[in-house]
């Protein structure tokens, strides 16, 4: 059932609980059982890991407000770090790969938001069907092999600091403060909300529901291009799999933050500490040395249990 | 057909109901997609290559048929491919220790029965909507069965497995035999059963399939548990053509699978869709993959082909249905 539009910030004592709880267990588990966890060297090492999934979740808070889902970010961000890295290695100019990566991401994201918003295609396949194309022209432009030899710029801007802050922590601190003026202080923020809530309250205020529902799909694409320079210059090459599966440990962290998929009201905050216990949980069991594989499934069930309980409080 | 399915269609009196002209569309699209490829390519024609399509289309086709019921449901099972993969491995292991195909086909079988089951559960018992749950579950799959492999290949299988897949029975492969008999299956089900009809009652409504007293989570689990079992057997299919079994096989089986649903006229909306429907959709999809194969296009460009083929499937199938809200 959908309830009414709610406009303002929901209050956050409801809601600290759930993530601060799995976030604290986490850290208190893996303090215990993790040797070298708890060291500021792994603990910064956890947040600069969590930086680009943070530029994927912000935005997909805002896909699943809308009762939205977009299963192509991480495919899009492998093919955007791809043409970051194709272009700034053809131009040397990291600039101008940004811009390419930027590009092509944005346009992935407003051909998701056409196929869901005009064409009214459900957005779990529309996405999954734009995955496949983004796979496919990411093997495409790279011939499925590593694209390596790219700028020092590039990578620089991965292993940087400023003022002491790398600058990885620095960018996700900018994107939350603009994702969070965005939806909590302006009037586009607002009408994400209503997209969710009440889709027929903005077309009696003469709004068209459709742009904006192309926009929040928009901004999607765009931050998966920029996402895309990072994951470049983190790997120091592109690579047609380095997303695999990223979009996955994004609904994660957002189901984990608290934002329901039945009632389109998000939580940012929520969601950078979903993300933060998503990188925890992997650094962490990387640490015992389980294999990625386990991390994988870790994530999954976790999904499924923050689902669980996000349908058990839409009941309650 | 079904009546439920036909009540939701729009044009009261014609002389075809809409299903049989969709059909018809659609055998027509198989036929000239044929003529296309006869005409740009010689070896199209050879009884080899349309072997090796009919043997292609009855792998999309198997893991693709246990799908179509759970799409008739309204839902979707994302989980499919990582099932066959894990039900490979699985089945793989089992027949290595034991020697004994029999006891891994059954296994395997098992393996992705019970995975199915456990998506059902999630639908139904936890009420997650199905995307996400079986989402869920491709990540957990896909995971166990990296770890459960650790990087290792299996090979090497008894002979008389290795004829499942890779068999000839009268010159035909034999898993165009299987194809015809889970087809006639699944469509003896699905049209001719009460069960098979009360799938298609609940897809259509089911709110008011629930008042009439069908039992909708007994038929939601069996649903799940069909497609989980029919990915279980296209694992055993895979094990025996490819003669080994690695972790990363079914990576690219779901999105195909899918395609041949959709492609197929099975609506997303649930309610409408038969598994005919399903077979020609993977006959579809084999032919476009095949012709770019024959005219020499890189495999490179087949996801970004099968997304596109999804997109536009589903989108002309609303179009073409505009179904009543």
């Amino acid at each position: 059932m959908r309830e009414a539009a709610v406009v303002s910030q929901p209050n956050p004592l409801q809601r600290i609980p759930g993530v601060a709880i799995v976030l604290g267990a986490l850290i208190v588990l893996f303090g215990a059982i993790a040797p070298g966890f708890l060291t500021p060297a792994n603990l910064s090492n956890v947040l600069v890991q969590s930086t680009i999934l943070s530029m994927l979740a912000l935005p997909m808070t805002l896909i699943i407000m809308t009762e939205g889902l977009d299963l192509s970010m991480g495919a899009v961000l492998t093919l955007t770090s791809l043409c970051v890295a194709i272009v700034s290695l053809a131009t040397q100019s990291m600039l101008l790969g940004l811009g390419a990566g930027v590009l092509v991401g944005a346009a992935f994201g407003t051909v998701n938001g056409w196929l869901v918003a005009i064409l009214g295609i459900p957005p779990f396949v529309a996405t999954l069907g734009t995955l496949g194309m983004a796979q496919g022209l990411s093997l495409i432009v790279s011939d499925g092999q590593s694209v390596v030899g790219i700028p020092h710029g590039v990578r620089d801007i991965y292993s940087a600091t400023l003022l002491g802050i790398p600058v990885p922590i620095v960018i996700a601190l900018v994107t939350y403060a603009a994702f969070h003026g965005l939806l909590y202080h302006t009037r586009f923020g607002s009408y994400v909300f209503a997209l969710g809530g009440n889709r027929e309250a903005l077309r009696y205020a003469g709004l068209s529901p459709n742009k904006l529902l192309i926009a929040v799909y928009a901004i999607g694409g765009t931050m998966a291009g920029i996402a895309g320079l990072l994951m470049t210059a983190r790997m120091n090459s592109g690579h047609p799999t380095a997303g695999l599966g990223l979009e996955f440990d994004a609904i994660a962290a957002v189901a984990v933050g608290g934002t329901s998929f039945e009632r389109g009201n998000g939580w940012l905050l929520g969601t950078l500490l979903g993300v933060i216990a998503v990188g925890v949980l992997r650094n962490g069991l990387n640490l015992i040395s389980l294999p990625s594989s386990v991390q994988v499934a870790s994530v999954g069930v976790l999904v499924i249990v923050a689902l669980f309980l996000d349908g058990l409080r839409s009941r309650a | 057909m079904t009546d439920i399915a036909k009540e939701s269609l729009s044009p009261p009196r014609s002389f075809l109901s809409q299903d049989a002209i969709q059909l018809f569309y659609r055998l027509l699209a198989v036929l000239l997609i044929c003529a296309v490829l006869a005409v740009l390519n010689d070896s199209f024609l050879s009884l080899g290559n349309i072997l090796n399509v009919l043997r292609q289309a009855s792998l999309t086709f198997f893991i693709a048929s246990g799908l179509t019921l759970v799409v008739l449901t309204a839902g979707l099972d994302l989980s499919v491919g990582a099932n066959v993969a894990l039900s490979a491995c699985v089945a793989g292991t089992v027949i290595h220790t034991t020697g004994s195909p029999a006891l891994g086909i059954l296994t395997g079988l098992a393996c992705g029965g019970i995975v199915g089951l456990l998506n059902g559960i999630m639908v139904t018992a936890l009420r997650i909507p199905s995307f996400i749950a079986t989402y869920g579950m491709l990540w957990v799959l896909n995971g166990l069965t990296y770890w459960y492999m650790a990087g290792e290949t299996l090979h090497g299988f008894p002979a008389g497995f290795r004829q499942i897949g890779s068999g000839y029975l009268f010159g035909l492969p034999i898993p165009v035999y299987l194809l015809l008999v889970f087809l006639g299956i699944g469509t003896l089900f699905a049209q001719r059963t009460i069960w098979g009809q009360e799938i298609y009652a609940i897809g259509a409504n089911p709110v008011a399939a629930r008042l009439s007293g069908i039992p909708v989570t007994r038929r939601l689990l069996l649903v799940y548990a069909v497609s989980g079992t029919m990915a279980g057997l296209a694992s055993i299919i895979f094990l025996s053509r490819l003669n080994s079994a690695e972790a990363d096989i079914g990576e690219s089986l779901t999105l195909p699978a899918i395609a041949a649903v959709l492609i197929g006229g099975t609506s997303l909306f649930g309610g409408i869709g038969t598994v005919f429907g399903t077979f020609i959709g993977a006959l579809i999809l084999t032919l476009v993959l095949n012709g770019m194969n024959l005219l020499a296009v890189s495999a490179n460009w087949q996801p970004l082909v099968t997304g596109i083929i999804v997109i536009l499937a589903v989108w002309l199938d609303m179009k073409t249905r505009r179904r009543g809200q």
